[in-house]
């Protein structure tokens, strides 16, 4: 192992930036929820930098990363154990210390479990919210981080591509919620009720923040300071402006007016889909990729009220959908021409194993993430006292002061 | 003495108050207030879902006025206010039965 001090400043810059989108996705949800939910909301992202963090270290890195058993990592680098000394297995190239790996891919670790946030605002307890996410941390993340990131992983093995995320993080999140949503039902009152967004203006603020956090996430994910890196940039921020470009298109051309959610909606579409491709594509393809994601994710949330389940910031509508899209385009997309570590694809004379192998790893992801997500929350349906659900006096009253004794907004106060 | 209430668009609020200084008011209320007339709401659409609206902002002003001022004061908020379009809002002049200053104690129309 041979430590590269430019590898190592770009990725310790892209662990920073990939903590930001975070609080990025806080604010994105934050101004879509009612201004007496808006608090809850950001706790919980912000509370996912807590305690996710303290795990991550303790013991989901090693779950992650450690050993070489295919379907689950080891106790090898629990408690940070010789991680400052050791590369993980399957991971000899390395070129920045270990432990910039650890804390890198410890961000992934944090803003994954916060994508879930937003299918079940408004309605789940703190205490409820503060287990549920350890636990799935532990039991969700780790394991899927491990089969498709870890060289040791046996869709990694098998020849699945994940360049930062598409399964890992947003199909798998995207799943996880609509689990979630299932077993905690629907906010009182919805869909009869309206429940629309208090603050358009944070939301957008939050997605600038995403969109900037994102080029850590991909471009940080070549684990490399070279021309890699310069490509999964490039691929991040054409297949973001395409993706706006997509869904402000579709609501045009349905007789809507463009709207400042539809594009900052469409730009996180475009941003999740190319997440598994940005390090395999070139050219211009990722510009297909951002499109085909907002049109897409534009029809998809709407979903819901058709089959009547309370996604209520669509998280199923565009990091499901678009992370099953992004992870099967790659199939379509990716060319051994930018990475000699990829595969060509469908477009590139590769035909269609790389497809085949994609297609397994979304569903194993599918149905793992979402029968151990169901069955975490379920358990601690039947386990915590309180229940999952806050009562509908506090559901009235709303997250900031039922759960947290704050307001948000009191402009009037002398 | 009386009360005359004009629920007005807001962005008529600093026409009215010109007007209304023009005639000697030394001083009004101004509350941010929502409702609906025969305007009725409007309609939002967040991705593609719309929502419908049904109280519109309004600003409420309030004015004590001596009864020989109420007509002309009312008239003014009238004039002040007026778009021509649906939604403009309405004025009301209502009887006020005593009226205090808090600093003196002053009772009755001297408290204006």
């Amino acid at each position: 192992m041979k430590v590269n001090a430019g590898d190592t400043a770009w990725v310790l810059i892209s662990a920073a930036l990939v903590m930001f989108m975070t609080p990025g996705l806080a604010f994105f949800y934050g101004g879509m929820v009612r201004a007496k939910n808006v608090l809850g909301m950001l706790m919980q992202n912000f509370f996912a930098l807590g305690i996710v963090s303290v795990l991550w270290a303790a013991l989901c890195y090693s779950l992650a990363f450690g050993g070489t058993n295919p379907y689950i990592g080891n106790l090898d680098f629990a408690w940070l154990d010789t991680v400052a000394k050791q590369a993980p297995p399957g991971f000899a190239a390395l070129t920045i210390p270990p432990l910039l790996f650890m804390a890198y891919q410890m961000m992934f670790a944090v803003i994954t479990p916060a994508l879930i946030t937003g299918a079940i605002a408004d309605r789940m307890r703190f205490g409820a919210w503060v287990l549920f996410i350890g636990l799935w941390a532990i039991l969700v993340y780790a394991p899927i981080a491990h089969w498709v990131f870890s060289p040791e992983g046996w869709l990694f093995k098998r020849g699945a591509l994940d360049f930062a995320g598409g399964t890992v993080v947003h199909v798998n999140a995207g799943i996880g919620a609509l689990a979630a949503v299932l077993v905690l039902g629907k906010r009182r009152g919805w869909p009869r009720h309206p429940m629309p967004p208090h603050s358009l203006p944070l939301t957008l603020i939050g997605t600038g923040m995403l969109w900037f956090g994102w080029f850590g996430f991909n471009a940080g994910s070549a684990l490399a300071a070279n021309g890699l890196a310069a490509q999964a940039l490039v691929n991040t921020h054409l297949a973001a402006a395409a993706g706006m470009l997509g869904w402000l298109a579709l609501e045009r051309i349905k007789g809507g007016h463009a709207t400042t959610l539809g594009a900052a909606s469409g730009a996180v579409a475009g941003l999740v889909a190319i997440t598994p491709c940005a390090g395999f594509v070139g050219g211009m393809s990722s510009v297909p990729i951002g499109l085909a994601a907002g049109a897409l994710c534009f029809l998809a949330v709407n979903m819901k009220f058709r089959f009547g389940y309370d996604d209520s910031l669509d998280v199923i509508g565009v990091h499901l959908v678009g992370g099953v899209l992004g992870s099967l385009l790659l199939g379509l997309f990716a060319e051994r021409a930018v990475n000699p570590a990829g595969a060509d694809g469908v477009f590139f004379g590769g035909g269609f194993a790389l497809l085949g192998e994609q297609t397994i790893a979304i569903v194993a992801t599918l149905v793992y993430s979402f029968v151990v997500t169901g069955l975490i929350l379920l358990g601690l349906k039947a386990l915590m006292p309180g229940g999952l659900r806050i009562t509908e006096d506090d559901e009235n009253t709303g997250l900031d002061l039922s759960q947290h004794s704050e307001v948000a907004y009191a402009p009037d106060r002398v | 003495m009386k009360l005359v209430t004009g629920i007005i668009k807001p962005f008529k609020v600093d026409d009215v108050k010109d007007a209304l200084a023009d005639l000697g008011v030394q001083g009004l209320t101004v509350s941010e207030v929502q409702g609906y007339g025969r305007q009725k709401g409007h309609t939002e659409v967040y991705r593609g879902a719309e929502y419908k609206v049904d109280f519109v902002p309004k600003v409420r002003i309030d004015v004590l006025v001596g009864d020989d001022d109420a007509e002309r004061v009312a008239l003014a908020l009238v004039d002040a206010a007026r778009t021509g379009k649906i939604g403009d809002g309405k004025v009301w002049v209502t009887p006020v039965e005593q009226l205090y200053r808090v600093r003196t104690g002053e009772a009755g129309p001297d408290a204006l």
